[in-house]
């Protein structure tokens, strides 16, 4: 497969093997992940889905103990190639934690955090720009009017529910093509759940998510296409609503009914 | 039913210990003000003159005419303290961020185990690096003809207070979550960028108290002080000036003044001042790290 091809695709992974020191982690990873659509990743606790996930921008690597073989290309680039800068990596890749992890400044700044970081290495970003930045992404979550009037407040001080939208909020302002959601609902209570699931929902088209979920409901009802993983390895890959309903692997049935997992 | 087996005993000699052992620390510093003030108080209410105390460099108590003019050494004590903080903050701060966010496995294993021993390093020892070594370097380089100067003394106290600084600074450091840092990294930051922009403000509080510790700790230090600082009543003007500071005094002249009497209860002043001010220094520290007055 030539580049070009790779292109169309969001995330692609070849023959991607990890290991955290001697524990294999994942083993011969193929996966596709299309443009523009919420695909969700289901399985049961340690069968790598996270670690698949914290692959794609590398932010893996962070643990120091990490060894990868194999290959993942973001929009056609090899993310483990020599000529790839990682902070170009995160930038077209954003991210979103299991628990809302807003940095210890205030709401404003959160927002624009990656915005300034990124822009400010290329030129001058006038207030004004920043003000329309932030209001843009914080209307784009949702959260715009229940904020507008403290933007100077701290962001630790906002519910779980709000400080994973403004999470994903300071996504938005540098435009990444992906987002990468690792169980965003899984500290969020019911009606949070609801708030940032239809929150993403919202957002697919404008961009192509891949989420993890342990929660096949949520699987079910928010995603386009749905991977299976099991033990390190992709079981199966599909439409949401065939894997569901029709899946082709005995162990997909059995953890889809709940027989393990 | 009776209760009172064995381990009843036991345990309420346990508490008892216990209880003991936390009250003794409020014990003793309470002992130690009383202690301080009740031998200073007498002369502060009585012969002390406070605008000559505060504002004379007069510092004459062996005198037929006795004058108490503690000026110069509060300068020298603030002038060797501040010269210590001049070089040694940026340099503990430094060390602590290296250790805390950049050494990695053994080094980071290394350094730190090598910053708690340069804490156990006696004061006399350093004294005796400031007179020995310091002074004739500092006569060579500089060409000055007196090397016990504020420039000796300050580099010498820098180094004591080091330890303390950056291991508390990187106390503050670790304790910032690392959350924090993934979140940043994710958003495409650069490990440095990580630093200046999450880990340093995260952690401000905590570095502001490892600076204000180790400027207490320099207002205490004697020994080395009074070896490298060359113990002259002196307003310096430069880092080449010889001085006196306020700890160096007590512990020179503390001896040879009869008890009770006014030279005596003088030194006893200057306990009292020192007192206050590493007292309200240690306690700044302490509410910063607990956030007191945060937004």
């Amino acid at each position: 497969m030539d580049s070009g091809a790779r292109g169309d695709h969001a995330i692609e992974t070849r023959g991607l093997n990890l290991w955290y020191g001697d524990f294999q982690a994942l083993y011969d990873v193929d996966l596709t992940v299309k443009r523009g659509i919420i695909t969700s990743m289901i399985g049961p606790s340690g069968c790598g889905k996270t670690t698949m996930l914290r692959t794609c921008n590398r932010i893996i690597e962070r643990l120091g103990y990490v060894r990868t073989t194999g290959s993942v290309y973001v929009l056609g680039h090899d993310i483990f190639g020599d000529d790839v800068e990682l902070v170009q990596v995160r930038k077209q890749i954003g991210m979103v934690f299991q628990r809302p992890n807003p940095l210890p400044i205030s709401i404003r700044d959160n927002v624009l955090f990656g915005f300034k970081l990124h822009e400010a290495r290329l030129r001058r970003v006038s207030a004004a720009e920043e003000d329309e930045v932030l209001e843009s992404s914080l209307r784009q979550v949702l959260l715009w009017d229940t904020v507008k009037d403290r933007l100077d407040k701290p962001a630790t001080g906002l519910s779980l529910e709000e400080q994973q939208k403004l999470c994903i909020a300071r996504l938005l302002p540098v435009k990444p093509a992906v987002l990468l959601m690792d169980e965003p609902c899984s500290a969020l209570d019911p009606a949070g759940t609801e708030a940032v699931e239809e929150l993403i929902w919202k957002l697919r088209g404008d961009y192509t998510i891949l989420i993890v979920t342990h929660n096949m409901a949520q699987a079910r009802r928010a995603s386009d296409e749905c991977v299976f993983m099991l033990l390190g390895r992709i079981i199966e890959h599909g439409r949401t609503e065939e894997l569901f309903l029709a899946p082709e692997h005995s162990e997909t049935s059995d953890y889809i009914e709940g027989r393990y997992g | 039913m009776d209760r009172r087996d064995a381990a009843w005993y036991v345990d309420r000699v346990a508490q008892g210990l216990i209880f003991a052992g936390g009250i003794s620390a409020i014990v003793f510093i309470v002992g130690i003000f009383v202690f301080v003030t009740k031998e200073g108080l007498g002369f502060v209410f009585g012969p002390l003159q406070p605008g000559e105390f505060l504002t004379s460099i007069a510092w004459r108590p062996t005198s037929n005419n006795p004058t108490y003019g503690a000026l110069a050494l509060i300068v020298g004590t603030a002038s060797v303290t501040g010269f210590a903080m001049l070089f040694s903050v940026p340099l503990s701060l430094g060390a602590a961020l290296f250790i805390a966010e950049f050494a990695r496995g053994k080094t980071r294993e290394i350094l730190k185990v090598l910053v708690e021993m340069l804490a156990a390093i006696p004061s006399v020892v350093w004294g005796f690096v400031g007179m020995s070594i310091m002074n004739p370097l500092i006569i060579r380089i500089f060409d000055v003809p007196v090397g016990l100067t504020v420039l000796n003394a300050g580099l010498i106290l820098g180094l004591m207070a080091a330890p303390i600084m950056t291991t508390i600074a990187e106390d503050a450091l670790k304790a910032v979550p690392d959350s924090y840092r993934e979140a940043a990294e994710a958003l495409g930051a650069t490990r440095w960028e990580v630093v200046v922009k999450v880990v340093i403000p995260a952690s401000r509080n905590g570095l502001l108290a490892a600076v204000l510790l180790g400027v207490g700790r320099g207002f205490g230090e004697t020994m080395a002080v009074l070896m490298a600082s060359g113990h002259a009543i002196n307003l310096p003007t430069s880092p080449f000036d010889s001085v006196r500071a306020l700890t160096a005094t007590i512990a020179a002249e503390l001896g040879d003044a009869p008890v009770g009497s006014d030279h005596y209860g003088s030194l006893f002043t200057l306990g009292i001042l020192l007192f206050v001010v590493t007292f309200v220094v240690n306690l700044t520290a302490d509410l910063v790290v607990r956030g007191v007055g945060k937004k």
